[in-house]
Formats: structure tokens, C-alpha cells, sequence
């Protein structure tokens, strides 16, 4: 896979979507290819996120701890992403991602998509924009659901 | 040292200078002869004076004459040759010319003695100085600047060795040249002898009064130099401040003040000299009139004949310069008295150690002794504030004890007193009952050590620094041939002369003992057990990794090296290492190397194909042109030279993203943007000739593996393969030492140990793949017993000036364990570990009590949390520079107070 269908892909990353593809391609081409064998994990739950991840290729699965042990939760596939928000503020990660067959990602530093956006103000301002979008619609939700409850 | 300078030289060189004052006497002798030769063949050579009345003249004529004692008596012993006038004319030239040389022959003997006894004072006076330095009470180096120090030996007394051989030669011989010369003309005619003298002291009266602030602004001259000698290391020392805090300019507006003051001092200089200068000339200039006025009227008049005034004349004309010089002399000599009591007044500091503590010591040196005793003891700079406050302390020197304290309890003063760094003020320490500042560094040196907060380091291996401390004498003699055993000799026979000590660097210093080691054979062991204590041993392995050796000096090591790359690779083979390492394959293209890396296929040794240089090298472009492949090279550098633009136009040119990522820096850029936009995407071919070599460079750096930028494929490949090819086969002879080709069953002299074993490149982007990869190189070196061996390739890692190679963490560790390696009877740990993590704090501090209690040493631990004092079996608690209690753990954790104040704090 070449930058071009990197750069497609990144474009399915709702954080990223309105960013300009040049600047995209940029990002990609700073960031690192990290391909993971069968059983490696590629993040724990718990632990400090730096990066965020696009799949490129491969199946992952999405494990989470519980009580009695680690259950899985879902499966990524490719075009899949995680880890955008760790990019922007320090959260730990919520669960651990294992590569079920060999897979291949895109990994994407916190430091190198910082240096990006402190030269690219505009791109601050469509992750902003897209973030507010997300509140709203998140406000918009609990509203309905308030008003649910009220009715009921 | 005498404060008189001359006292000083005259008892170093006394030998010395009277021999060359016997040679300048003798020299005198044909001084005078070359005077009176000229004289005898005006008057008779050429006028033929002696020749009125007779053909002949004897010549050669050997008489004793006695009439002082015998009137009339005159016993001739040779009657001598007769010779005509052009005979004699002959003969006296002859005579001249052979004076002039036999005086030509003593100058120049004179001259080199001189040399020769100026340097050898010069050295001495040098040696006697660093030798001093080492001398100096420790506290006393708080007050100097070491960069003064350094001007001072080296260059404030540089003028004293041009001095010292003139020191007393010069106003002999000068005088003695004067004194010739006056005789000479008082004896031709005594009124013209004395206006001569006269005038001659009239000069020597006048020009030393008008030199004498020249002389005073000379001093200032030196110590301002001095100075700001002192001040640019201080800039340089604190660069990182001025540059934190920006006060560039502050500093600037400081240097230029002083570089003001100087221009001052030395243009005053300039003035003062010259002014005497001026009266120097016209005063000389005084007496050829007088010669020229009173000479000639007494020839004219006839009182003296016309030859007797020219030799006059010749006389004086060798008079000013000995007058001039005796004068410049007088003023060198003042000079250079000032410039050497303030360069000996810096180096007579208080308290400076005896020469005997510093003796060398002809055996093994002695054992520490069982126990100290501090009675007393105060340490106060002013004599108010009290750093320790009468500390009486009885410390066996096999006690395991711990210090703490707050940060101003006087804990780490107590512990650089135990290591003499700190001189007390009051009281007293005895060792067995002798006093314990008495004892010889080399008893200190050996059978203590004490690391504190901050380690120096030498800029040496990291093996010189840790065995710094084993090397109190000369061990084993060194080694030479015979030849250069003789050169040596002679050398050292120099030394001894100029007071310098006849001790070889080159011997063995290394006390194998002292570290628990019977020879060089055996050490290494011991270094990696000391570097595990300080668990600084993976450091210096991945230091080791990265390190070279040179297969003709280690052949043994390369060879074993070749084993575990066989190894490695056999285990390569295994599936769940598929794909992490692609190996150095001749036939195959290389996706994890760049361009020029797969065409070169090998290290370059040398400039010739090193980074960018290969893509301009005529070779390397004629292979390219030769296998074709050059223009489509130069197609892919115009991709990637677009792609550039595309990305990282309009990104600021100090964004480290340039650095890290972009083919092209942020420079460039523009000029390649305006290139592509001049092509207006018309292809490789409208590029002009002059621009085709910036785009070569750009596919040389490409990286497929790295880039993705999808540029080469199967065909580009094979191609490129094709050119390795070429390049190897046609590589001419001059060249061929500038390559070392990748070759699997050869040892690479130019790469690093990591990479021989590898022999190959790491695949971009495997998660944990470099992890994975070094810890089988790491198996692998441990079962093949090479562990040990990259330990020692690493301990020639360079640490860079005071040990900056080093991140301060190793330099730490490497202090540790330099005081470690001497199995020191008693050692004192300074709070040194401070600037590690709490848990490698304690472990360092268990592995030192482990090997401690081991062999019943000593060791006292100035804690920098009181926690660390938990497993010691002693415990003193300080508090205002006072013991507030002392006791096992136990005992003071069952009165509480401080001590257990501290511990819950802790």
C-alpha cells in the first residue's frame, strides 16, 4: 500500500475528515508503517496512549478486562481506526487491541500530529469543529433521553 | 619558590652559566682581535705606515715581554716571518676574516647553551607550577579559575625562558662587548674615550626613567589578559545559562568593556614605548657626532692618525647596539621580575599540601589501618557559620555506616572531610593514633574511595576512567625495543635535568591487585562484575554493540564475531522470525537500505561515497551511465523532489518534521519549487545539466521500505542490481580502499559489531522487531561467551569532555564503580546516588554492603533519604552540624526523636 491509499484511508477517520488531503498525506507520510504478527498486541488496556492507529490490513481483536477475565468485545477490520482520542488528551487506553491474523497499521504519534496541528491552525479548527459536533450530538441525545425519562 | 627571580635561576643553572660566561670571556678575545686587525691593515696594510723604511717586516712574532719586572727585558722566542706590504695586506685580511668567524662560532655556541639552559628552566619552572596545582589545599580551587591557571603556566611564563638563558650571559657578554669597546677607544685617545662615556651614561640614566611606566602598565597588560582569559571560560562553562536566561548581551556589553580596557592599557603602552624610543635614538645618535666633531679635528690637526679615528669610528659603531640591548636588557629583566612574582604569588596559596604526602610509593601500598578518631572536629569557612560543629566520632574502617540528616546538617561535609576534600578548622582526626592528615595520598588513594554527587570524568575510554583510580605507580615497566629504550633514556636523563620526575605514562600503572586481579589477563571479569554492582554493564554492552574493532588487532574476536553472525542467521531461519531482519543478499535488491546504500553494497571507509559525496562521485556517475539507469535516477528524484513540495511546502523551516522526514531541508526547498515550476512538468529531459546533480542526490536517500513512495518496482530492481555489479566489478584500484563490500563470510572492519553479527537491516515498521532481534543477538552472544568480549569493545567508548558522551546517570554509575574496582578497605558514598531512581538507589546500595560485609570493609553512607539507612548496622543522625544521635537502628528507632522524625518523613 502506497501514501496515496493511506491518505484515502485517514479520510475515514471522522477527526480527520475535513483536514485537506496535502495535509494528509503529509501526516501520513510522517507516521510509521507498524505491522503486528499473529498474537501481538498492539496497545493493553490501562496503559498511557501516545498514538492512534488505522488498520491497513489484517483483523484485529477488541478485548476488554472483566471480573473474570478478558472477554472480547468486537474485531477490527481494515479502515478501521482507533486511539483518536489519546492523540488529544491523555486518556488510558479503554481496551487491549491483538492482532488476529498479521496485521498491518498506521501509526500515527501524538508529537508528530501535535507538530502538525501547531503548524496547521486550520486543522486544529476542523477537529474542533468536528469535536463540537460530536457534543452537541451527544447533548442533543441526553436531551431525548431526559425527556424520555420525563414522559415515562 | 624564591620571590627573586634571578635567586631562583641562579640556583637552578649555576653550572650552566658558568660555562657559558667562560665562553663569552673567550669570546672576547677575538672580539678584540677582530677590532684591531682592521686598524693594523688600514695603517700599514694599505697606507704601508710600517713599510716607509723597509721592505720587510717580521710577522708572527712570538716575544715574552718582561720588561715589568726585568727592565728592558725582552725574551723573544720566535723571530716571526718576514712578508712585504701586499703579503702582509694579505696575511691581516686573512687574520680578519678568521677572527670574524671563530667569532661567528662562539656567538652561535653561546646561543644555543643559552637556548638550550632557558628551555630546560622554562620546563622546570612549568613542572614546578602544575606541580603546585596538585598541591594546592582543596579549598583553595574554589577561589581560582582554572582558565588562569592554564594562562598562566602556559603562556605568562613563556617570556622567562627567553629570559633565563640571557639572564646573567647577556649583561656580561653586552658588558664585556662595551667594556672592549671603551677600552679600545680610550686607547686610541682618552679625551675621546671619556666624552664617549660620558655620553653613554647620560643615556643609561635617562631612557630605564622614561621606561618605567611602560613596565607598570605591562603588569596591568598581564593581569587584565589574565583575566579575560578567565572570563571566556567562564562564558563558555555557562553558556547554557546566558542562554536560558538570555543574557547574550549582557555578557557582550562585559567582554567589551574589558576588550575596552585592554585597548587601553596596550595602546598606552604603545605610546609610552615609542616616546622612549625616540629619546633612545637621538641620545645614541649624540656620540658618533661627537666622534665624527672632536675625532676628525684631531686628525685634521694632526694628534691622531686618520686609521685610529676610523677604527674609533668601528668601535662605536659596535658600541650602541651592546648599550641599546643592556638597556632593553634592564628592562626585559624588570619585566619579566614582575611577571614572575605575580605569576608565584597565584601559586602560594595557604595550607599547601607537604611534598611528602604525595610521594610515590616504592611497594604495594600499606593497609588503611582499624580506626579513625574524630575529636572536635569544626569546619567553618569564616569561622562563624559552622558546617560540622565539633564532631567527635570514634569509625572503625570496617564499620558499615550511615549518615542523615537534613540538607543542611552537615552530613556530606562529614563526608568530604573523611576524604581530606574538606580541611577542618578545628579539632582532629586520627588514624590509629597518627594524624590522619599526615597520611600519604597513595594510602588514601588505595585503601579509600568516596564518590559524591557529581562525578568528573576524563575524556578518555570509559576504561581509563574506571581504572583512573588503580593507578597510583608505575607497576611494570614498559616495554621498547632497543632503539627507542635509549631515546627514552636520554629523555628521561632531560627531565631529570629541568627537575621534571623520570616516570613513564607509558608504564604499566594499573595496580592488577588493588582490583582483585593477578594481570591484565584477569581484570576484564572483575570490570564486568564492578559494572553489574553499578548496573551500568547493559550500558557499556549496547555501547559495545555500537563500537568497531579492527579485525588485524583482534583477529581472534572478528573471527568469533563471524561465528555468532552464522549463528544468528541459522536462527533467523526460525518461522517466528520471519520477516523481521532482511539479510545482505549479493543477488537481491535490498528494501530496507536506500538507494546508494543497494548500489554501493558495502561501508564506505573514508569521504569518497559517505553520505551525499557518493552521488557525486565521478565513479559512481560513470557506472550509472554505463548501465543506463542514470536517467531514470534522475526521473525519481523529480518525483520525489514534486512529492517534496507537495508535502512540506508551507511548513515553517525550523519544524523538526524537515529535519526528520524531508529529502530536501528547508533551505533548498525553495529553489527546488522553483525549479519544478520552471519545468512546468515537461519531464527529466528539460531539466538543465547544472540541476541534474541536486536531483541525484534525492533517490540516492530513498528508502523503499521507510518512504513508500512506491518508486521502485521489480524491473527498477533488477536494474539497480545491475549497477551494484558494475560498481564492484570495475571498482579501480585507487578506490578500492574506500569500500569495504558486504561478504558474508568476512569480517566488516568499518561497521559496528552490531551490524558484523546482524548483516543485514532491521525490517521498517515490525512491531518490537528491534527488541526481539536484540535480545537473540544478545542470546546468541551469551552462549558463544562473547558477552564479556562486547563489554570490552564498549570500554573504549570515548566519554567526551567531562564525560559528556555519557548521559549523567552512567557518569554516575562510572564514578561508582571506579571507586568500586579498588575493593577500597573503607569507601565513602557521598550521597551519590541521588540522581538515580528510589530503586536503583537501593540496589546500588545493597550490591556495595553486599561486597562490603563480604570481605569486612568499610563503607559510609551519606544517605540522601534517611530510608537508605535502614540495613546499616550503624547510624549516625546530624542535625546543624552536630551528631544529634548515633546507634544501631534499632536502639535510636526505640528513642524516636530525630531519627524517627526522619524516618517517617522519609
Amino acid at each position: 500500500m502506497n501514501l496515496n491509499e493511506e491518505v484515502e484511508l485517514l479520510k475515514g477517520v471522522p477527526i480527520l475528515a475535513k483536514i485537506e488531503p496535502a495535509k494528509l498525506k503529509l501526516l501520513a507520510f510522517t507516521s510509521e508503517r507498524v505491522n503486528y504478527t499473529e498474537g501481538q498486541e498492539v496497545c493493553h488496556q490501562g496503559d498511557p496512549g501516545d498514538a492512534m492507529y488505522v488498520i491497513l490490513g489484517g483483523v484485529a481483536d477488541v478485548l476488554i478486562d472483566t471480573p473474570t477475565g478478558q472477554i472480547q468485545v468486537s474485531e477490527m477490520n481494515k479502515n478501521d481506526f482507533f486511539g483518536e482520542i489519546a492523540i488529544l488528551c491523555d486518556v488510558p487506553r479503554t481496551a487491549t487491541i491483538k492482532a488476529r491474523q498479521p496485521l498491518n497499521t498506521l501509526k500515527i504519534s501524538k508529537d508528530t500530529f501535535y507538530r502538525m496541528v501547531g503548524e496547521f491552525p486550520q486543522m486544529a479548527i476542523e477537529i474542533m469543529r468536528e469535536l463540537a459536533h460530536r457534543v452537541e450530538d451527544t447533548n442533543k441525545k441526553l436531551r431525548e433521553a431526559t425527556a424520555n425519562n420525563k414522559a415515562a | 619558590m624564591q620571590r627573586n627571580l634571578f635567586t631562583y635561576i641562579w640556583r637552578h643553572s649555576r653550572p650552566e652559566q658558568i660555562v657559558i660566561l667562560g665562553l663569552v670571556v673567550l669570546a672576547q678575545v677575538f672580539y678584540f682581535m677582530s677590532l684591531t686587525v682592521p686598524k693594523d691593515v688600514i695603517n700599514n696594510g694599505i697606507q704601508g705606515n710600517a713599510f716607509k723604511n723597509t721592505k720587510t717586516i717580521p710577522f708572527l712574532v712570538w716575544e715574552l715581554d718582561l720588561s715589568a719586572f726585568l727592565p728592558g727585558k725582552v725574551v723573544r722566542i720566535f723571530d716571526g716571518f718576514q712578508v712585504d706590504q701586499l703579503g702582509y695586506l694579505v696575511t691581516m685580511s686573512f687574520v680578519f676574516l678568521g677572527a670574524v668567524i671563530v667569532n661567528g662560532l662562539f656567538k652561535k655556541t653561546i646561543n644555543t647553551q643559552k637556548g638550550r639552559m632557558g628551555e630546560r628552566m622554562l620546563r622546570r619552572l612549568r613542572y614546578e607550577l602544575y606541580d603546585r596545582i596538585l598541591r594546592f589545599p582543596p579549598a583553595h580551587f574554589r577561589k581560582v579559575k582554572q582558565a588562569e591557571l592554564a594562562t598562566m603556566i602556559k603562556d605568562e611564563v613563556e617570556p622567562l625562558g627567553g629570559f633565563i638563558g640571557d639572564a646573567f650571559v647577556q649583561p656580561m657578554f653586552l658588558g664585556g662587548q662595551a667594556l672592549t669597546a671603551i677600552i679600545f677607544i680610550m686607547m686610541q685617545n682618552w679625551l675621546l674615550g671619556i666624552i664617549v662615556i660620558i655620553l653613554l651614561a647620560v643615556q643609561m640614566a635617562i631612557i630605564p626613567r622614561l621606561r618605567r611606566p611602560v613596565l607598570v602598565l605591562g603588569r596591568q597588560r598581564q593581569i587584565s589578559a589574565r583575566q579575560l582569559a578567565g572570563r571566556i571560560a567562564e562564558t563558555a562553562d555557562g553558556v547554557h545559562e546566558i542562554h536560558i536566561h538570555g543574557a547574550a548581551n549582557y555578557e557582550r556589553a562585559d567582554i567589551s568593556d574589558r576588550l575596552g580596557k585592554i585597548f587601553k592599557i596596550r595602546f598606552d603602552l604603545y605610546q609610552k614605548k615609542f616616546v622612549a624610543k625616540f629619546w633612545n635614538n637621538i641620545l645614541s645618535q649624540a656620540t658618533p657626532f661627537a666622534i665624527y666633531l672632536v675625532g676628525g679635528y684631531f686628525a685634521i690637526t694632526g694628534q691622531m692618525d686618520v686609521g685610529a679615528v676610523v677604527g674609533v669610528l668601528l668601535a662605536y659603531k659596535d658600541l650602541p647596539s651592546p648599550i641599546k640591548e643592556l638597556i632593553d636588557w634592564d628592562q626585559q629583566r624588570q619585566d619579566v621580575q614582575i611577571k614572575y612574582e605575580q605569576v608565584i604569588d597565584q601559586f602560594q596559596p595557604e595550607g599547601m599540601m607537604p611534598e611528602a604526602l604525595q610521594m610515590i610509593p616504592d611497594g604495594p601500598p600499606p593497609p588503611l589501618g582499624r580506626e579513625l578518631a574524630l575529636a572536635g572536629v569544626t569546619v567553618s569557612e569564616d569561622g562563624r557559620v559552622k558546617q560540622l560543629d565539633s564532631v567527635s566520632l570514634v569509625l572503625p574502617t570496617c564499620s558499615k555506616l550511615a549518615v542523615i540528616g537534613g540538607s543542611s546538617s552537615g552530613k556530606d561535609v562529614l563526608g568530604q572531610v573523611l576524604a581530606r576534600l574538606t580541611l577542618p578548622s578545628g579539632g582532629s582526626i586520627k588514624l590509629d593514633g597518627n594524624d590522619f592528615f599526615q597520611l600519604p595520598e597513595y594510602v588514601l588513594g588505595a585503601r579509600t574511595s568516596y564518590v559524591g554527587q557529581e562525578t568528573y570524568l576524563f575524556p578518555l575510554s570509559v576504561r581509563d576512567n574506571l581504572l583512573f583510580g588503580l593507578k597510583i605507580r608505575p607497576v611494570a615497566p614498559a616495554k621498547y625495543d632497543d632503539a627507542t629504550r635509549a631515546e627514552r633514556e636520554l629523555f628521561w636523563k632531560e627531565a631529570e635535568r629541568a627537575g621534571n620526575p623520570a616516570l613513564d605514562p607509558n608504564a604499566d600503572w594499573i595496580d592488577y591487585e588493588l582490583a582483585g586481579a593477578t594481570g591484565p589477563a584477569d581484570l576484564l571479569p572483575r570490570i564486568v562484575e564492578v559494572l553489574k554492582q553499578v548496573e551500568l554493564d547493559e550500558d557499556i554492552y549496547a555501547l559495545g554493540l555500537r563500537g568497531t574493532v579492527d579485525p588485524t588487532l583482534r583477529p581472534d574476536l572478528a573471527e568469533r564475531i563471524l561465528k555468532a553472525r552464522h549463528e544468528l542467521h541459522g536462527r533467523l531461519q526460525d518461522a517466528s522470525y520471519a520477516g523481521l531482519v532482511e539479510t545482505f543478499n549479493g543477488d537481491r535488491y535490498n528494501r530496507n537500505l536506500s538507494v546508494a546504500e543497494n548500489i554501493l553494497f558495502g561501508t564506505p571507509l573514508g569521504k569518497d561515497f559517505s553520505g551525499d559525496n557518493i552521488a557525486v562521485d565521478p565513479y559512481m556517475q560513470s557506472v550509472l551511465r554505463s548501465t543506463g539507469i542514470d536517467l531514470d535516477l534522475q526521473r525519481m528524484g523529480l518525483t520525489i523532489a514534486e512529492t517534496m513540495v507537495e508535502l512540506f511546502s508551507g511548513l515553517s523551516p525550523d519544524n523538526p518534521l524537515f529535519e526528520q522526514y524531508s529529502f530536501i531541508s528547508a533551505d533548498e526547498l525553495p529553489n527546488v519549487r522553483l525549479l519544478l515550476q520552471r519545468l512546468g512538468g515537461k519531464g527529466i529531459d528539460a531539466v538543465p545539466e547544472a540541476d541534474r546533480p541536486r536531483l541525484m542526490t534525492l533517490p540516492f536517500r530513498y528508502i523503499e521500505a521507510r518512504h513508500r513512495l512506491g518508486l521502485i518496482d521489480a524491473e527498477l530492481e533488477e536494474r539497480l542490481l545491475a549497477a551494484r555489479h558494475a560498481f564492484a566489478e570495475g571498482l579501480p584500484a585507487p578506490l578500492r580502499g574506500a569500500v569495504e563490500f558486504y561478504d558474508f563470510q568476512r569480517y566488516n572492519s568499518a561497521a559496528t559489531l552490531q551490524d558484523n553479527i546482524l548483516f543485514g537491516r532491521l525490517v521498517y515498521g515490525q512491531a518490537q522487531g528491534e527488541q526481539r532481534i536484540g535480545t537473540l543477538i544478545s542470546d546468541v552472544l551469551n552462549e558463544l561467551g562473547l558477552h564479556n568480549s562486547v563489554i570490552e569493545v564498549g570500554l573504549e567508548y570515548n566519554v567526551g569532555v567531562g564525560g559528556k558522551r555519557l548521559t549523567a546517570t552512567q557518569r554516575q554509575k562510572l564514578g561508582i564503580a571506579r571507586a568500586l574496582i579498588k575493593r577500597p578497605q573503607l569507601m565513602i558514598v557521598n550521597e551519590a546516588v541521588a540522581s538515580f531512581d528510589g530503586r536503583t538507589q537501593d540496589r546500588i546500595r545493597d550490591n556495595i554492603l553486599a561486597t562490603a560485609r563480604k570481605d569486612d570493609r568499610g563503607v559510609v553512607w551519606i544517605a540522601n533519604r534517611p530510608a537508605q539507612a535502614e540495613p546499616f548496622e550503624q547510624i549516625v543522625v546530624m542535625q546543624g552540624g552536630r551528631i544529634a544521635a548515633q546507634g544501631k537502628p534499632s536502639d535510636l528507632a526505640a528513642k524516636g526523636g530525630l531519627y524517627a522524625e526522619l524516618m517517617a518523613s522519609a
